[in-house]
């Protein structure tokens, strides 16, 4: 049974997002870490770059594929995490708390609604 | 993360007639295939439906449908490495070469010297067109004094039968020779690791009935193959393999080959066997330097700048792309294949990232063609080519992942060694 926490917000393209306020935490779901395996290297965005809603911030990369990271909110990166980088397979066994990516100042807070509901995201990923 | 990109090995595409063919010729293997249409243009090994119930994950590779792992690569490369790892090589070719002549004729169409086998011994060789450029890398096994089975990559098989045949076909003694590509009839399997030789008698009880003479299949040398009976059917057993660790592989009829993959299994999982997938096979390859057709061997590419003159037995009369060979060998090659590591923690190298010279007069001046994330290392490793004057190791140079140039360090093959 897929793992897909109620508290979250989700994209199509496998991002999870904690609204928090106007802050905002992101990380890639369980299904996706599942289904990269062996997760080898993360390569963060620069704390103070500017993102848009579905443009590519990061990439993460496992054995056999690099895949582009997509933020799902707009705003300023205001956080990284470093133990990712450090130990990327944190990805795999903490998806949605010790292997987070990154925290923005949300510019538009709005745009969450815009995210699917674990109720869609669960639908499209078949769960 | 929508768009994964997939830095995917070399895959073949089958034409159209290709696949026509197969659905209507439908061989034992082949019968998933003709049962549904939808998605499947590729080949299926008899061990298929084994790889569903181990839930691997399946992909294309050389035209067939492999499972690239069954829970992780690293798991699976790690197995290998401490105890042991079973992987389905069925896809692979299998080409019989026989008769009185067929000494001669593979001495004229491989590079190393089948002459020095006696029978129950293997070499590796390589199979050269006329500029040199490698056909194929293969293992040609010695069976008796006048028959041979040549185990050829699975994405080259068609390729490989077709130069064999347009080789026999100008050959004096081409009626002393005959050759058969039994690949569709034959399935084999490979088992890797520094704890095979425990369970490999268990597997494989008794004496070798044919090929070097051994009480047990765990006497067989390095190189060296048994013929020994499986469920009253004759199997070849050899030391030989792919991963850099001691093992065997087993080369056995198609229809018999699920019921040797089961044995092994059961048998070696009390020794820590794990099934493994072609991810690891590519790992473990790529960490001693092996190469792999498509990646560090190709048409234009010849087995002296891929470091692998050992086996080009020029001593031994003439072959084909002798003369190329012969030249680069004296006068020595502009290109050469090293094998590098990551100086930095950085994402792994992959095949294509450009090659640079590291400092002032920076140049771009070759390309990766093998690279991953090394499990056992920890670090990014590779393999590329380079000119021949910057080819020396500890040379520093870097290699460009997205953009951005990161360093690393030319290292004597093979990248990964055995301690003590």
């Amino acid at each position: 049974m897929a793992n897909v926490p109620a508290d979250l917000k989700y994209a199509k393209s496998h991002e999870w997002a904690r609204v928090q306020g106007t802050e905002a935490t992101v990380g890639i779901t369980d299904h996706a870490q599942h289904e990269l395996t062996d997760i080898v290297f993360v390569e963060l965005p620069e704390v103070g770059k500017q993102v848009k809603a579905g443009e590519t911030c990061a990439v993460v990369e496992s054995v056999k594929t690099a895949s582009d990271i997509y933020s799902p909110l707009s705003g300023q990166i205001t956080a990284v995490n470093k133990a990712v980088v450090d130990n990327p397979g944190l990805v795999n066994t903490e998806a949605y708390s010790g292997g987070w990516f990154f925290k923005i100042k949300l510019s538009n807070p709005g745009e969450s609604g815009n995210l699917l509901s674990p109720e869609q995201y669960l639908a499209q990923i078949g769960g | 993360m929508v768009s994964l990109r997939q830095k995917t090995r070399s895959l073949i595409l089958i034409p159209t007639y290709f696949v026509l063919v197969l659905l209507l010729t439908g061989k034992p293997c082949f019968t998933g295939l003709a049962k549904d249409l939808k998605v499947k243009w590729m080949k299926r090994t008899p061990l298929y439906e084994t790889h569903q119930k181990l839930g691997a994950r399946l992909i294309e590779f050389g035209g067939w449908e492999m499972p690239v792992q069954y829970t992780s690569i690293v798991d699976e490369h790690l197995a290998v490495r401490k105890a042991a790892g079973l992987f389905d090589i069925s896809h692979m070719g299998e080409i019989y070469v026989s008769g009185p002549a067929a000494e001669p004729f593979l001495n004229r169409t491989l590079t190393n010297d089948v002459s020095k086998l006696a029978p129950g011994q293997g070499q590796y060789t390589i199979c050269c067109n006329e500029q040199g450029g490698v056909i194929d890398d293969l293992y040609a096994y010695r069976l008796g004094p006048t028959e041979y089975l040549l185990i050829v990559n699975a994405s080259r098989i068609e390729d490989d039968a077709a130069w064999i045949e347009k080789q026999l076909k100008g050959f004096p003694q081409k009626s002393d020779v005959t050759f058969r590509n039994a690949s569709d009839s034959t399935g084999a399997i490979a088992i890797q690791g520094p704890r095979v030789a425990e369970f490999i008698d268990a597997c494989f009880p008794g004496s070798s009935s044919a090929g070097t003479s051994v009480f047990k299949a765990s006497e067989l040398k390095k190189n060296e193959f048994g013929q020994f009976r499986f469920q009253g059917r004759p199997v070849w057993v050899s030391r030989t393999g792919y991963t850099g660790e001691d093992g065997f592989e087993v080369v056995a009829p198609a229809e018999a080959i699920t019921a040797v993959w089961n044995k092994v299994q059961a048998t070696g999982e009390p020794h820590g066997l794990k099934p493994a997938g072609l991810g690891a096979r590519d790992t473990l390859r790529t960490e001693v330097c092996y190469p792999l057709y498509g990646h560090e061997l190709d048409a234009i590419t010849t087995p002296i700048e891929a470091g692998l003159g050992f086996f080009v037995a020029l001593d031994k009369g003439n072959f084909v792309g002798r003369t190329k060979l012969a030249a680069q060998k004296t006068e020595g090659v502009s290109k050469k294949l090293v094998a590098f590591r990551m100086t930095d923690k950085s994402a792994p190298p992959r095949p294509h990232y450009p090659i640079w010279s590291s400092g002032d007069q920076a140049a771009r001046i070759g390309e990766v063609v093998s690279g991953t994330q090394s499990p056992s290392l920890g670090i990014g490793i590779g393999l590329g080519y380079v000119p021949a004057a910057l080819a020396k190791a500890q040379t520093v140079l870097d290699v460009e992942i997205r953009g951005k140039r990161a360093p690393a360090v030319i290292v004597p093959k093979p990248i990964y060694r055995k301690a003590g």
